[in-house]
């Protein structure tokens, strides 16, 4: 790596310095999206004790759920948690602490952390279990509550095309979470399925700007479907 | 007789207006976008990052990065844009998108909502539907009017934690179709062969019968 260069050699230089007990943001949404082989090397790595801040925990087999076989995830910040029986088990019997946080809170969370906000207000999840212990102000007759920005260690995030210097284009709805993941990691880790050249990428194109990229790798993707639902002919 | 879900999927259908930005939740009110009447544009949301969201691919046309927010394969529509999370939820909180749907386990005279969370069973959690719930001004609410065991679900208080806080104003169910205003359900339409005593005996929350509550009438 030098200068602009953010383009690391191998998956193992990728995450190194990810160590036990660190919070790691994770991009994706389900299946889709989400960082697959850096997933699979924090599995190889076998650090334990981590917080996951993602939108949801993956399946039994594929994406985040991969790092429960071995119990590497101490606590889960996620939307949804569905679809994954050893996340059931491992949080019924308390080994897996869970902080359900609303989807666009979650959202709004990262990119406040990436942006330099330490917290925001939102009507969302005011008079529910999510709004229980929260600061609440009213502004013009609604009534709003104070949420805090989340940062990680690490974030982790999968991008479609990048140029050397770390400028993300996504594609389609794998964009998701992961471009506020990004900006809300101390260390920020992309892969992605293509590295171009720079002065390749139309600089009006770029979805967000390599500033935010520590890290970057070309990897190849399984790219698993969680609900494939065809019509016919 | 109760409405079918296809019934429940039309009678949604009717409330489409042209030009609207609409978000389906899954399952019943994401077939309403089967029906969308003759003469109407609406464009469907799907809050992982997609305004414009067109039908479930052809077996050749399946794309992994292109989903909904049931993490179905989609297609998208004409004039379709994408976009971040962040982006999506703030389209949602800051009240842009004209119609909202989506089911719940219990609905209250105040507007209360419970539809994520039954204490004792496994939880998985709200994804999107407290912002949803939050942010949108134009709600409908797809429910069951009771329980297999005929337990009401539109109560005086939800028992269940709620997903949002007055916020409801409109209800559908297999039996009618409600407003809530001032603390009360009123009883607008009913379905088809089903008589207003039989809704008034499963409304549980206090429940206001104009003169005339006409039947819904399906195409």
């Amino acid at each position: 790596m030098s200068g602009f260069d953010k383009v690391v050699g191998s998956y193992e230089e990728a995450l190194a310095g990810l160590e036990d007990n660190m919070t790691v943001i994770a991009g994706g949404f389900g299946l889709c999206g989400i960082p697959e082989n850096l997933i699979k090397e924090i599995r190889r790595r076998g650090t334990r004790g981590l917080t996951i801040v993602s939108n949801n925990c993956g399946t039994d087999k594929f994406g985040l759920g991969i790092l429960l076989v071995d119990k590497q995830i101490r606590k889960m910040v996620a939307s949804y948690v569905g679809e994954n029986a050893m996340f059931e088990a491992q949080m019924m019997s308390g080994e897996l602490e869970v902080e359900l946080t609303p989807q666009g809170t979650l959202a709004e969370k990262m990119r406040a952390g990436g942006a330099g906000i330490p917290a925001f207000y939102t009507a969302t999840g005011y008079g529910t279990p999510v709004g229980e212990g929260k600061e609440v102000r009213e502004f013009g007759g609604r009534h709003y509550i104070l949420e805090e920005a989340i940062q990680g260690d690490f974030s982790i995030a999968k991008a479609w095309k990048a140029d050397r210097f770390g400028n993300l284009v996504f594609r389609k709805t794998a964009r998701n979470f992961n471009p506020m993941a990004v900006t809300a990691g101390k260390i920020s880790v992309v892969e992605v399925e293509e590295i171009v050249d720079v002065g390749t990428l139309d600089p009006d194109e770029i979805h967000l700007p390599g500033i935010y990229v520590d890290r970057l790798i070309q990897g190849t993707f399984e790219k698993n479907i969680e609900q494939r639902t065809v019509r016919s002919a | 007789m109760a409405l079918t879900r296809e019934q429940l999927a039309q009678r949604v259908a009717q409330e489409f207006q042209d030009g609207y930005y609409i978000n389906l939740g899954i399952g019943i009110p994401t077939l309403a976008a089967n029906y969308i009447p003759e003469g109407v544009e609406v464009m469907l949301q799907s809050e992982n990052g997609l305004l414009g969201m067109g039908p479930f691919p052809r077996e050749d046309e399946v794309d992994p990065d292109l989903i909904n927010a049931g993490k179905q394969t989609v297609t998208m529509a004409r004039g379709a844009s994408l976009f971040s999370s962040a982006d999506s939820f703030a389209m949602i909180r800051g009240g842009h998108v004209d119609l909202t749907v989506l089911g719940a386990f219990e609905v209250d005279c105040r507007g209360n909502i419970a539809s994520y969370m039954i204490p004792g069973k496994l939880i998985k959690g709200m994804g999107g539907a407290m912002d949803l719930v939050a942010g949108a001004d134009n709600i409908i609410v797809t429910m069951t009017h009771a329980s297999k065991h005929g337990e009401s679900k539109l109560l005086q208080e939800c028992t269940l934690p709620l997903t949002g806080k007055g916020c409801i104003k409109r209800v559908l169910t297999d039996l009618a179709l409600l407003d809530i205003e001032d603390g009360k359900f009123i009883l607008r339409e009913r379905a088809p062969g089903v008589s207003v005593e039989e809704i008034v005996k499963l409304t549980a929350g206090p429940l206001v019968v104009p003169d005339v509550v006409p039947q819904m009438t399906f195409v």
